[in-house]
């Protein structure tokens, strides 16, 4: 074992693959670890709700660099103490903040909101607010009651749209003799309230939405897509691995009972093979998904039991057939081992390097496989997966409109996860089958 | 010698054409059985739910009230005794089908309509000529998945196996570590690199379409027609490449040049025969089967690699189709593509069982069994 690991790394790409694996056991140990399963699932399935504070389709944020730093960031303003507090008598009183932000940016932010937090026991405190921009000037956007929690889409305004004759978010950066870019400075999103319950409070927070967030960016639900890419290293890894054990294992002993048995258990063996070579695999799948169940461990186990009399048989069976002839096999039936014996004790063994490379190169077909299903809309409905974050670009038409980071960041993983295992596995194959080596 | 020939009648020679026949006979026969058994897995799949049955009372209730429509004299009928008389015509239909039956022997009916490709009424999908049948959905959609993966999986054979000749004879080589090098990278499906082409020459430099099988509106003219179908034929093309060249040519080069370390071709070698002559008759010949095979598998393996790739691409193909049946949640047309799909697999390893009993010395002369 030691011998084969010593010569494994003497091959670069095997240990290029075995690097690429470390570092993507460690990403799903830190997701495991940084996010609680349960987390997670609360995280991806609550969409919108569960992120309300990012922006949407977001470019990740290390683009900036490449673009110098020209688009904005998310700016989030909290209200501290307000500037002015008055008691207007008969219980009413009157509180103002100035929620002041400086804008460096010459590119318009895509969204603006104002998220409400507010006491109160029967009436709901008034809110107005305003926009002092760079010069002073001073714009009313509306006059709100807000509920409990509330936000306040600014973009989303209908009638303020119509009230500045054009997109708020744009309106409100820009001065009329720059048009067309955004006027950096210092604004401020003026905010008065009117209390009308002694214990009443209200909160107001700005957020200026940006054109990147974190490090991967966000979909089109405000999803930090980062989640998704740690959270689909386990599954993939995971589901690759399952499915290559599950079926590459059963097909080695079912082959090596086929093998040592002959007869009819071996006709039956080659029969079910042949059926199981016409049927096909992936409509199977679809039709799993779709008629019963998208569990990503339904169609795990639906995968195994397609790949149980894969092709694989027929090597195997070919190689055991030469090994059943072997002395040491011979020696262990004159001293009396049973069939069973042999065949799990003398023969499997003795495949092993074979199935090895084998095995590891299957693995990223299985990988794919997850993604590919989850591109025909039959992913796992809950678990944040690389294909679900491809499938989720796909028919938001990232493709056609650029959102390029959008599918290249779980494709950049898919390929990684992919070609550690079969550099991995071409260099196992090399130490395993010597008459590889010299070609 | 001869004589010993003439008194063992199993040994009685018949002419290799006649031999062929029969093994191809015999594999016909055996082939069918597998796509009995393998069509009748996956009704029993399909029907765990109930949706089989679902798909045939959906049919019969179809034609019923088809045949009603038709009937001048139900016409005439008050609605409320035409839906009766309708009703009881459906339960007779469904008594004369055996939908009544329990389910192993309904399951033998069904099993009966699937062989025959009586696959029922879509849902909600029509074909192109605006048809419910699934059969016609389907059939529809076939000759679109047959131009691409066919033209794909021939253009590729040739090239890998071309430059993989090429390589073994070079080997060692820069192009050689190239390939090898480059091997690993076919980890990834053909979708895979397809969203890459249509981010890159689609989206990106705009000289491709992004999909589709012909312009809109399609050119008048044949040539224009192939032309434009060509054009939307590269990116698909190239995306199966990307996927799969690199090793296939690996792999052919490795088989190549194990077969060439083989004895009899140093001798030949050592004979002064010509390099291609060697090749030719020494290397490919005895390879032959191994080549088919892996072709027919590379076949096997595209025919369900197009569900994706024709998705991706928006191909107007049998793949697409099921993609779209997913959407719709058509039930009959997803188990219906899937038993064509089976179909579809059992005819190539037929045709590969042909063609390997041609090429393959043991069949021909008759010694050895089956494989």
């Amino acid at each position: 074992m030691r011998g084969t690991l010593r010569e494994l790394l003497r091959y670069p790409s095997a240990v290029a693959g075995l690097c690429i694996l470390a570092l993507l056991v460690g990403l799903s140990v830190y997701a495991v670890v940084a996010i609680p399963y349960g987390e997670a699932i609360r995280l991806w399935s609550g969409g919108e709700a569960a992120w309300p504070r990012n922006p949407r389709l977001a470019r990740p944020e290390w683009l900036n660099w490449l673009a110098g730093g020209q688009l904005p960031r998310t700016l989030v303003v909290r209200a501290g103490a307000p500037v002015r507090e008055r008691d207007l008598g008969g219980g009413v009183r009157q509180a103002e903040w100035d929620l002041a932000f400086s804008y460096p940016y010459r590119r318009f932010p895509p969204e603006l909101a104002v998220f409400f937090q507010a006491d109160y026991r029967d009436q709901a405190p008034q809110v107005e607010l305003g926009w002092r921009k760079p010069d002073g000037t001073r714009t009313p956007l509306a006059v709100l009651s807000p509920r409990r929690q509330d936000i306040y889409r600014v973009s989303a305004d209908a009638e303020l749209r119509r009230a500045l004759g054009g997109a708020p978010e744009v309106v409100l950066f820009s001065s009329p003799d720059r048009p067309g870019q955004a006027v950096p400075g210092s604004y401020a999103l003026e905010v008065r309230a009117f209390l009308f319950e002694p214990g009443s409070a209200v909160r107001a927070e700005l957020v200026v939405y940006g054109e990147v967030h974190g490090l991967a960016g966000t979909d089109h639900l405000r999803r930090d897509l980062l989640l998704p890419l740690l959270w689909g290293t386990p599954i993939a890894l995971a589901f690759g691995l399952l499915a290559a054990v599950g079926s590459s294992l059963s097909t080695l002993c079912i082959a090596a009972v086929g093998a040592w048995y002959g007869g009819w258990v071996d006709g039956l063996i080659q029969r079910v093979t042949e059926v199981n070579l016409i049927l096909p695999g992936l409509p199977i799948l679809i039709m799993i998904g779709t008629l019963y169940s998208r569990s990503l461990w339904v169609i795990l186990s639906a995968v195994i039991l397609l790949g149980i009399f894969g092709g694989g048989i027929k090597t195997y069976r070919a190689l055991f057939l030469q090994v059943k002839e072997a002395p040491y096999v011979e020696a262990a039936r004159a001293y009396g081992a049973g069939n069973l014996r042999i065949v799990f004790f003398y023969l499997i063994p003795r495949a092993i390097p074979v199935l090895l490379p084998q095995f590891v190169t299957l693995i990223p077909g299985f990988v794919f496989l997850e993604a590919t299903l989850a591109l025909l809309g039959l992913g796992d409905p809950v678990l944040p997966t690389w294909g679900k974050v491809i499938e989720d670009a796909y028919r938001a038409g990232a493709l056609y409109v650029g959102h390029a980071y959008w599918v290249l960041e779980p494709a950049f993983l898919l390929m990684l996860s992919g070609l550690s295992f079969t550099l991995l596995g071409f260099a196992l194959d090399r130490v395993f089958n010597p008459r590889l080596r010299e070609l | 010698m001869a004589q010993a020939v003439a008194v063992s009648p199993a040994r009685v020679q018949r002419h290799p054409a006649l031999r062929v026949l029969l093994y191809a006979l015999r594999r016909l026969v055996a082939l069918f059985a597998a796509v009995v058994v393998g069509v009748y897995l996956t009704i029993l799949v399909a029907n765990m739910g109930g949706y089989v049955d679902q798909i045939k009372r959906a049919e019969i209730r179809e034609q019923v009230a088809l045949a009603v429509s038709f009937d001048e004299q139900m016409r005439r009928l008050p609605p409320e005794v035409r839906a009766r008389i309708v009703e009881q015509m459906v339960r007779n239909e469904e008594r004369r089908l055996g939908l009544d039956r329990p389910f192993l022997s309904r399951s033998v009916a069904y099993l009966r309509d699937a062989l025959a490709l009586r696959l029922g009424f879509a849902e909600r999908m029509t074909s192109d000529t605006g048809s419910r049948l699934v059969r016609q959905i389907i059939l529809d959609r076939l000759p679109a998945t047959l131009l691409l993966f066919l033209t794909a999986q021939l253009l590729l054979f040739f090239a890998s196996v071309a430059s993989a000749l090429a390589l073994s004879r070079r080997y060692g080589s820069l192009p050689d570590r190239l390939v090898v090098a480059l091997a690993p990278t076919s980890a990834a499906p053909a979708w895979f690199y397809g969203i890459f082409f249509i981010l890159v020459f689609a989206a990106g430099l705009r000289w491709l379409p992004f999909g589709g099988m012909v312009d809109a509106p399609p050119p008048e003219g044949t040539l224009a027609y192939a032309a434009s179908v060509l054009k939307h034929m590269i990116l698909p093309l190239a995306s199966l490449a990307a996927s799969s060249i690199f090793l296939s040519v690996y792999a052919w080069r490795t088989f190549f040049l194990i077969f060439s370390s083989e004895d009899y071709v140093e001798l030949a070698r050592a004979k002064g025969l010509p390099g291609r002559l060697v090749e030719r008759r020494y290397i490919l010949r005895p390879a032959l089967p191994t080549i088919l095979t892996s072709f027919a598998l590379g076949l096997i393996g595209a025919w369900t690699g197009a569900i994706v790739l024709e998705t991706v691409f928006n191909w107007p193909g049998l793949g697409r189709a099921l993609y779209q049946a997913v959407g719709l949640y058509d039930t009959p047309v997803i188990v219906g593509s899937t038993i064509l799909y089976a179909y579809l697999l059992a005819i190539t390893v037929f045709a590969l069982d042909v063609v390997y009993a041609v090429v393959d010395p043991r069949v021909k002369v008759g010694v050895g069994g089956e494989g």
